[in-house]
């Protein structure tokens, strides 16, 4: 394919992961068995069908960000436990063990950068720290990416991948929802664009807030997005689902996105949509692009 | 008839004496019991667990929100429709008189008894239930009249039709739009406030909560299956979770908690009715003082000031 090449090239400039991953990969579609790099240069898209496996966050920022632009944010943040939340375990146990995990203090990284040549903030869902699950410092975090966009004039991308509000943040958690909503209309007041990705998964309370108020709204292939989880809705009309029920393709079906981008476009459409949608980006590289 | 929980029987049995004795016509033995009765009642309110005062928010003779209607408005007519897909019966919209004051208030509806909880899909909107809510919040707006909002939900519906239409486009727009709507705007939740399809008519210059109301970000059923893997642990994960009124405004979760009856709103209606109705009116007058920028700045400000961390 193609655009392996062009990841290649991107990839040699740039710092390998610190996550070591096993050697071999199957692809959880086909079934394939894959040489980790072999995969890792598609930017996990399986080379022998095509499915869009997920991806580290840090992964994700290479894909996005020009090589050594992003600059990282709100690193600061940490959680606390407002309601001292004990489940099997506690949550202070799980904060610190997806600490352990990630080496991070939240399911998210946030940035700026530019995304070939188009400044940006850039917000990236780590699914490994508790399901990419949205708490108070994740909402705090897009929250000041909001202002930061704002302040500098630039637009938002957001690459959700979420299992919703996170639980044991319960009420602080589902507040969240009505918190990144409404910092959003300050985006929208002073005329900038938020490009809302929706990966691999993107549900609950994660869907139901920020996620599907992009002004332009792209979902990867195959990607699960949703309100409810598949397993409440089979219980609730006690029947089985539609093949391909919440699947990107279907929700481009029903109006519900604007696209449905291939991971080895992703990076120009998204640079695209913000010169078509911000004012004053320099055009430039567009023209050129025009001319050839 | 009367629905009495377990740790009601207490209740239930002088209630039944009353009744016995009011047939008897004996006066005497009427007042005695009355009396045994308010002793009871304290006793058994309050202190109720956390998992108890759920089982009050989904009591079912609780007032649902027509019963509010029906309590507190005058010349209300009902508003149907989001102009675009259906009219969702979970939820309804009037707009009337509240103490001689226009308003539109717009609430989530239970049925009560077979028929009606299928006409009401259990209290569990559909997308376009929330775009009628909005489409008719717009409208408000439009005219400058105060909306109350009246939230009880066990959630929005998880089905496939909702999925289909946007379940979570629908909320997500309310969110948005209703954190920057002009008009003053109200929500009480008086019995169950389950997650996004709760919030989504649950932001406000006001938020209050019944006493025996809850408010959650998930179902504490959902939240045992995920969290304990065991759907029987409800009760433990209704604590966890903190959702009951009182605890929602200790954490400042909330802006008030409305002074339900004692013995809860499903005793007695009209008790609750008048207290809802006070509330709505006394935060009414007090935003009527605020200047529409000021007034949005707070309701902005809220909204944005939730959050535990620390850096
Ligand atoms: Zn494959």
């Amino acid at each position: 394919m193609m655009f392996g090449e062009i990841f290649n090239k991107i990839r040699k400039k740039q710092s390998t992961p610190n996550e070591a991953p096993s050697h071999w990969v199957k692809c959880s579609s086909c079934q394939s068995l894959m040489y980790y790099k072999e995969i890792e240069k598609e930017f996990n898209v399986c080379p022998k069908c095509g499915f869009h496996m997920r991806i580290s966050a840090q992964m994700r920022i290479e894909l996005l960000s020009d090589v050594g632009t992003f600059e990282q944010k709100d690193t600061t943040l940490t959680p606390i436990d407002p309601l001292k939340f004990v489940d099997k375990k506690s949550y202070v146990k799980r904060i610190t063990e997806a600490h352990e995990k990630t080496g991070r203090n939240s399911a998210l990284i946030s940035g700026s950068c530019t995304i070939d040549g188009v400044k940006a903030q850039l917000i990236v869902f780590d699914f490994s720290y508790m399901g990419g699950s949205l708490g108070s410092v994740e909402g705090e975090m897009i929250v000041r990416a909001i202002n930061r966009a704002v302040q500098n004039k630039e637009g938002l991308v957001i690459v959700s991948a979420s299992g919703g509000a996170r639980m044991q943040e319960s009420t602080f958690a589902l507040l969240q929802m009505s918190k990144t909503s409404a910092a959003l209309t300050k985006l929208t007041q002073a005329g900038l664009p938020f490009i809302s990705i929706l990966s691999d998964p993107t549900m609950g309370g994660v869907s139901a807030s920020f996620a599907w108020l992009g002004d332009v709204i792209m979902a990867e292939p195959g990607a699960l997005i949703g309100f409810a989880g598949q397993r409440v809705i089979k219980q609730t009309i006690g029947a089985e689902l539609p093949q391909g029920f919440q699947r990107a393709e279907f929700l481009l079906e029903h109006g519900l996105i604007d696209m449905i981008v291939h991971r080895a476009n992703l990076k120009k459409t998204v640079a695209d949509m913000l010169r078509f949608l911000i004012q004053d980006v320099p055009t430039d590289a567009f023209e050129l692009k025009i001319k050839q | 008839m009367a629905t009495y929980l377990d740790f009601e029987n207490s209740i239930k049995h002088i209630d039944e004496d009353i009744a016995n004795a009011r047939i008897k016509a004996d006066t005497h033995a009427v007042e005695i019991l009355e009396r045994d009765l308010e002793k009871e009642v304290q006793k058994t309110y309050k202190n109720l667990s956390d998992y108890q005062k759920l089982q009050l928010a989904r009591h079912p003779d609780r007032p649902y929100a027509l019963d509010y209607i029906r309590l507190l408005m005058s010349d209300a007519y009902e508003l149907h429709g989001d102009r675009a897909f259906g009219d969702d019966l979970s939820i309804i919209s009037y707009i009337g008189y509240i103490n001689q004051r226009k308003v539109i208030v717009i609430g989530e509806q239970k049925g009560r008894g077979t028929k009606n909880k299928l006409k009401r899909n259990f209290g569990m909107p559909h997308p376009e239930g929330y775009r009628k809510a909005l489409r008719i919040a717009k409208m408000a707006e439009k005219f400058h009249l105060p909306i109350l909002f009246l939230v009880d939900t066990p959630g929005a519906y998880p089905g496939i039709a909702a999925e289909e239409r946007g379940q979570s486009e629908a909320i997500a727009r309310n969110l948005y739009e209703l954190s920057q709507l002009k008009t003053k705007t109200i929500a009480v939740v008086i019995g169950e406030g389950g997650s996004g399809g709760a919030l989504a008519i649950g932001v406000a210059d006001r938020v209050a909560m019944m006493r025996y109301s809850v408010f959650s970000v998930i179902s504490p059923e959902g939240c045992a299956a995920i969290l304990w893997n065991d759907p029987a642990k409800q009760e433990s994960a209704t604590k966890a979770m903190k959702i009951t009124a009182e605890d929602l405004k200790k954490l400042n979760l909330i802006d008030d908690v409305i002074d339900e009856p004692l013995i809860g709103a499903h005793r007695d209606k009209l008790a609750a009715a008048k207290a809802l109705g006070e509330y709505f009116i006394n935060s009414l007058e007090a935003l009527d003082a605020m200047n529409e920028d000021e007034r949005l700045d707070a309701r902005y400000n809220k909204i944005l000031s939730v959050g535990a961390y620390k850096e």
